[in-house]
């Protein structure tokens, strides 16, 4: 059984990757791979209280909601959105554990607040005004697929328009040697239901038992297999080269999730 | 948001310090008793109540699943082996096969008392953590989850939602899109949530938990207790040979506050707009819930937004209470947990009566009951909200 959607803006940020048509670039080889460390904008969207409390995962995860919901020019407001990561905000976390660890145990309220799994959909939904539902998902390295599947279902399934913002960020040390993630990374995409005058493909999935693809270019493989949200690169890639095609995607240890692009004209 | 296709609460099971398993949940909601008792977990120094389940620590994993030991999923394990249910999802992998059965998990914190533990025992010259800590297998949110698939041994699709006390609500949302967009027939979902220090000393730093067990919709309510729960149901479709009695889920309704991180919004707009959904789905009109189960955590401003976003929809007369008196708070698991509970109402005729609140606040207009009622029940709602000002409300009902 197969579920079909239309990719109406994307947005990307992550370590030497700037936005979607910098990105695109890179994908298809027509600008070379220049690994950088992710430059996260401050989410000006948010009023300047809340703007103070973000950490990085709320940063990368709005810097590309936002570039796909305007690069579409859709009402972010009117958008029900899904977000998936395979970790909430890491440096919140090992400050959490670190105060229970002292005999003081000292928790900050606001840091407790911000720790929550769905701590980017919450800022999202205030920083859009929006009222529209929101899921929020993890399955550990397959957090992308599971996002895709969950996004892309609710388009088809309640026929409206459904953001896709996956994204991974950091643990500092001692937790990093646990789970090396090396820096943030986000993808976001916006879907809908019926074709629009700005989409840019439509995409059909399903899940699979064949093998999962890789990229071509090592830097570029390398990633991939470094943060969870990355996992979604094939797909970029073929979305970026504008000819269409199919590609496997990483999902679950006994599945996979196949994706057949075809570009609109 | 428009009507959806009701789905069969197959079987269901949940374990929390008010029973473990459906039985001894029920009876003692019949005696309104109530789990809660002063807070002795590990080494807390919190002057708090909390609601805690006996024994999780002696369960123990099967053998070829150690790597996921952690207590949150032991309480899950100690869950599962509960009314029959691990051969309930052996009978729809064999009905649907094992690809076309899907697990949807809520939680909020996972295992993450093994990295809260694990930080106690940093080597004291590098920093590093123990070397058997595994975070995957235990503090990932999608260790539980992970948990329940290979414990169960299904292959479908699998995914931990976690969006704080609203988590295991929304997993009914997801499960019933993937059944009707075909990718799955059955779904596993369900929620599982335990103590931790994260969870204890972070609401304490909020102000937000109680001294005293907490008085849902009390003049004097206070704060919530914390609670451990981990619940579970088999959703499929609907059987041609469908019995009368059987358990339906008939409306999901979700939402967002746009509001506040951690205060919901004051009037409940987030509330409202999740409930009127929910009947939406399921193609109801508010006169056609009899009982409506509360998130009703026992916070001043809770339970103020949530009666004045119930009174707007339903009027002052439709009966209502929280089994969180009973139960404690069970954050991610709380959804899964009451949404069973719902089901044990409608399957004995039962509304629970709230425990623990003496003086209900004469402001709130909601019609909340703290005797236990017994009447024919057709259509519950079940309401979860989170921090994030996330929103779900769940309406179930009975066959025939």
């Amino acid at each position: 059984m197969k579920v079909s959607a239309y990719v109406g803006g994307i947005g990307v940020l992550g370590p030497g990757l700037n936005n979607w048509p910098q990105a695109a670039a890179v994908l298809t080889g027509r600008q070379a791979y220049v690994p950088a460390a992710t430059a996260l904008p401050s989410p000006a969207m948010l009023p300047p209280a809340e703007r103070r409390r973000t950490g990085r995962v709320v940063k990368v995860a709005l810097g590309v909601a936002l570039e796909a919901t305007s690069s579409a020019g859709a009402d972010a407001a009117q958008i029900a959105s899904v977000f998936s990561s395979s970790g909430s905000d890491g440096h919140i976390c090992h400050e959490i554990c670190q105060a229970l660890a002292l005999p003081t145990r000292e928790v900050s309220p606001t840091r407790f607040s911000n720790s929550v799994h769905n701590v980017a959909s919450g800022y999202w939904s205030i920083a859009t005004g929006s009222f529209a539902p929101s899921n929020v998902l993890c399955a550990f390295d397959a957090s992308f697929g599971a996002g895709l599947l969950e996004s892309m279902i609710q388009t088809s399934v309640d026929k409206r328009p459904v953001l896709l913002v996956a994204y991974d960020t950091e643990y500092p040390p001692p937790l990093h040697l646990k789970r090396p993630i090396p820096d943030a990374l986000g993808v976001a995409m916006l879907f809908t239901p019926e074709k629009g005058t700005r989409s840019l493909a439509r995409i059909e999935a399903t899940v699979t038992a064949e093998a999962c693809d890789s990229m071509a270019d090592p830097q570029l493989e390398a990633l991939r297999r470094a943060i969870p949200a990355a996992r979604a690169l094939p797909l970029l890639l073929l979305l970026a080269a504008g000819k269409g095609g199919r590609t496997l995607l990483e999902y679950l240890d006994v599945s996979r999730i196949a994706v057949q692009v075809d570009t609109c004209s | 948001m428009s009507a959806m296709t009701p789905l069969l609460l197959k079987e269901f099971t949940a374990s929390s310090c008010l029973g473990v398993g459906a039985d001894a949940t029920l009876h003692a909601l019949i005696a309104q008793r109530s789990g809660l008792k002063r807070c002795e977990f590990e080494s807390v120094n919190i002057d708090t109540y909390v609601g805690e389940v006996p024994d999780v620590d002696a369960q123990r994993l099967p053998a070829n699943l150690q790597k996921f030991n952690c207590r949150n999923n032991r309480l899950a394990e100690l869950a599962l082996q509960q009314d029959g249910f691990l051969e309930s999802v052996q009978a729809a992998a064999c009905r649907w096969g094992r690809r076309r059965v899907g697990v949807f998990i809520g939680t909020s914190t996972s295992g993450i008392l093994q990295t809260e533990l694990a930080y106690r025992a940093r080597d004291p010259d590098s920093g590093v953590l123990p070397p058997g800590f595994e975070y995957a297998t235990t503090h990932n949110t999608f260790s539980v989850a992970d948990y329940v698939r290979q414990r169960c041994r299904l292959e479908g699709p699998a995914v931990a939602v976690s969006s704080a006390c609203a988590s295991s609500a929304k997993v009914f949302g997801s499960a019933r899109r993937m059944i009707e967009a075909g990718l799955i027939d059955a779904a596993l979902v369900g929620g599982t949530d335990s103590l931790c220090l994260t969870t204890l000393y972070g609401f304490h730093s909020l102000q937000l938990s109680s001294t005293a067990p907490c008085r849902p919709f009390d003049v004097a309510r206070d704060g919530i207790s914390i609670g451990e729960a981990a619940a579970f149901a088999v959703l499929e479709r609907l059987p041609d040979d469908l019995q009368g009695g059987s358990v339906l889920l008939l409306g999901v309704g979700e939402s967002s506050d746009a509001y506040h991180m951690s205060a919901p919004h004051p009037e409940g707009q987030g509330a409202k707009r999740a409930m009127h959904a929910a009947l939406t789905a399921a193609s109801l009109e508010p006169s056609d819930v009899d009982y409506i189960n509360l998130h009703g955590t026992g916070t001043p401003s809770n339970d103020r937004a949530e009666s004045q976003a119930i009174t707007s929809i339903f009027g002052p007369t439709t009966p209502c209470s929280s089994t969180k008196g009973a139960t404690g708070h069970t954050l991610g698991a709380a959804g899964a947990l009451e949404a069973m509970i719902c089901a044990l109402s409608i399957k004995n005729g039962l509304m629970p009566g709230g425990v623990h609140t003496t003086r209900i606040d004469p402001t709130l207009t909601a019609h909340y009951i703290r005797e236990n009622r017994r009447a024919a029940i057709r259509r519950v709602l079940s309401n979860s909200f989170g921090f994030g000002g996330t929103n779900c409300s769940l309406i179930f009902g009975a066959a025939g």
